[in-house]
């Protein structure tokens, strides 16, 4: 299996019923993919939407009506569209689930950096630090290590996006949780030794006796 | 509020005038307003908007033509042009998160001097910025944002002026509306007065100044 759909479906099965959430571009929006059919969530984009679907059929797109990164999107049964600030109230304001964000860098302290690398990637951190900042919980989806070099660093080097410490992050190689201030390994990816997640992995993991494979 | 040719209306914009620009990646941008400041060649603009879309698209159209002298946005990754003019030096480009930004807009146009947020407390956003503590949490004071111009693409206005918008082409322009001192807006159609019913106004017509006139 490839690593994103490996990522995308184990975050999946962080989802439940009646939860708003937020999915960010790249593997985040993949996970709506892997939702069981009998689980409604409600899906928001930040650009003002609640009940964000799958693409459109070809020829059915709707000029306005497009997700965060403008792409056309469908909209379910009882959705509801509104301004930016009644967007960022709903992210800020407690009323958040989850957001699934990208990452660049996650520290041993669940501190995250995904929004610029100096000098060179200077996107903007668009709505990542009201995300961050404010959802009641957060996971970052990322692949393990970026061209063989670890992800899941010591401390981030690159600009972080909020001091608030993320929940969780799933790679295709672990989960790995960040509550208490430590990096503690959950699970296992499929197939995937301890010991091949401590080598590409820079921070220290809090590693029990036994840990489980993820369930996908 | 008066309805004017695309043409007179930007006309009443100088060089160097700030203006906020609704849209979402170019989707609830006025295009007709911006073709006309491009075909104008309306110069030094500081433009105030959530991105600068894409080349060729809404706010991209101004950033092609190389008409600002600076933008406060809180995304430009998507469009290339944007970041080589910020590289080169030739643009200013103050980044902003969104949710921060669309407040500033907000406090501007609704009489408050500025926010108390924790987005972006501990990062590189809080360089210069005042930290206030309110029963032990820790905020930034960010400053109210106002403009000379807005500039709003609405779906209906009727003959007085009331606005309402369509799906996700909402975002920054009933915000917007609100925080500039002289508001021109656009729409996809004009409609007799009563066609909006009074729950479906969401800029009422009072702060409308200006309305784009069918050509």
């Amino acid at each position: 299996m490839e690593p994103q759909i490996i990522i995308a479906r184990r975050i999946a099965r962080e989802l439940s019923a009646g939860m708003l959430v937020n999915l960010g571009i790249g593997i985040p929006t993949l996970v709506a993919n892997y939702l069981p059919e009998d689980i409604h969530v409600f899906f928001q984009s930040e650009n003002g939407l609640i009940g964000t679907g799958a693409p459109p059929e070809e020829g059915m797109a709707h000029p306005m009506l497009t997700d965060a990164a403008g792409h056309p999107v469908t909209a379910l049964p009882g959705a509801s569209t509104f301004d930016s600030a009644m967007s960022f109230g709903l992210i800020r304001g407690g009323h958040l689930d989850l957001t699934v964000l990208g990452g660049l860098q996650v520290d041993q302290f669940g501190q995250l950096a995904n929004w610029m690398i100096p000098k060179k990637m200077v996107p903007g951190m668009g709505g990542a630090m009201d995300l961050v900042s404010g959802a009641k919980r957060v996971i970052v989806a990322m692949q393990h290590t970026a061209k063989g070099k670890a992800k899941i660093v010591k401390k981030c080097s690159l600009p972080i996006t909020a001091i608030r410490p993320v929940d969780l992050v799933v790679t295709e190689l672990a989960v790995i949780s960040f509550s208490g201030g430590r990096a503690k390994l959950l699970e296992t990816g499929p197939g995937t030794s301890v010991a091949q997640i401590i080598a590409a992995t820079e921070a220290e993991l809090v590693i029990a006796n036994k840990v489980p494979e993820m369930q996908l | 509020m008066r309805a004017l040719p695309v043409e007179q209306s930007v006309a009443m914009i100088p060089d160097g005038a700030s203006l906020m620009i609704g849209g979402f990646m170019g989707v609830g941008t006025p295009e007709r307003v911006i073709d006309e400041i491009v075909r104008q060649r309306k110069r030094h603009l500081t433009v105030i908007a959530n991105d600068t879309a894409q080349p060729g698209k809404g706010i991209g159209k101004l950033i092609d033509a190389k008409l600002l002298r600076k933008t406060i946005a809180s995304h430009i990754g998507l469009n290339p042009e944007t970041q080589r003019q910020m590289m080169a030096g030739e643009l200013e480009v103050e980044l902003v998160p969104q949710g921060t930004l669309i407040e500033r807009i907000r406090a501007g146009g609704f009489g408050l001097g500025g926010i108390l947020t924790q987005t972006g407390v501990g990062t590189a956003v809080e360089t210069g910025k005042q930290k206030i503590e309110v029963a032990g949490k820790s905020y930034l004071l960010e400053i109210a944002l106002r403009a000379d111009f807005a500039l709003v693409q609405a779906f209906l206005a009727d003959y007085m002026g009331n606005l309402s918008y369509a799906l996700t082409a909402r975002n920054f322009n009933p915000v917007i509306a609100m925080a500039a001192d002289t508001v021109i807006a656009s729409a996809d159609h004009i409609v007799p007065i009563g066609v909006l019913s009074p729950d479906h106004v969401v800029t009422p017509a009072p702060v409308v100044d200006f309305l784009i006139a069918n050509s």
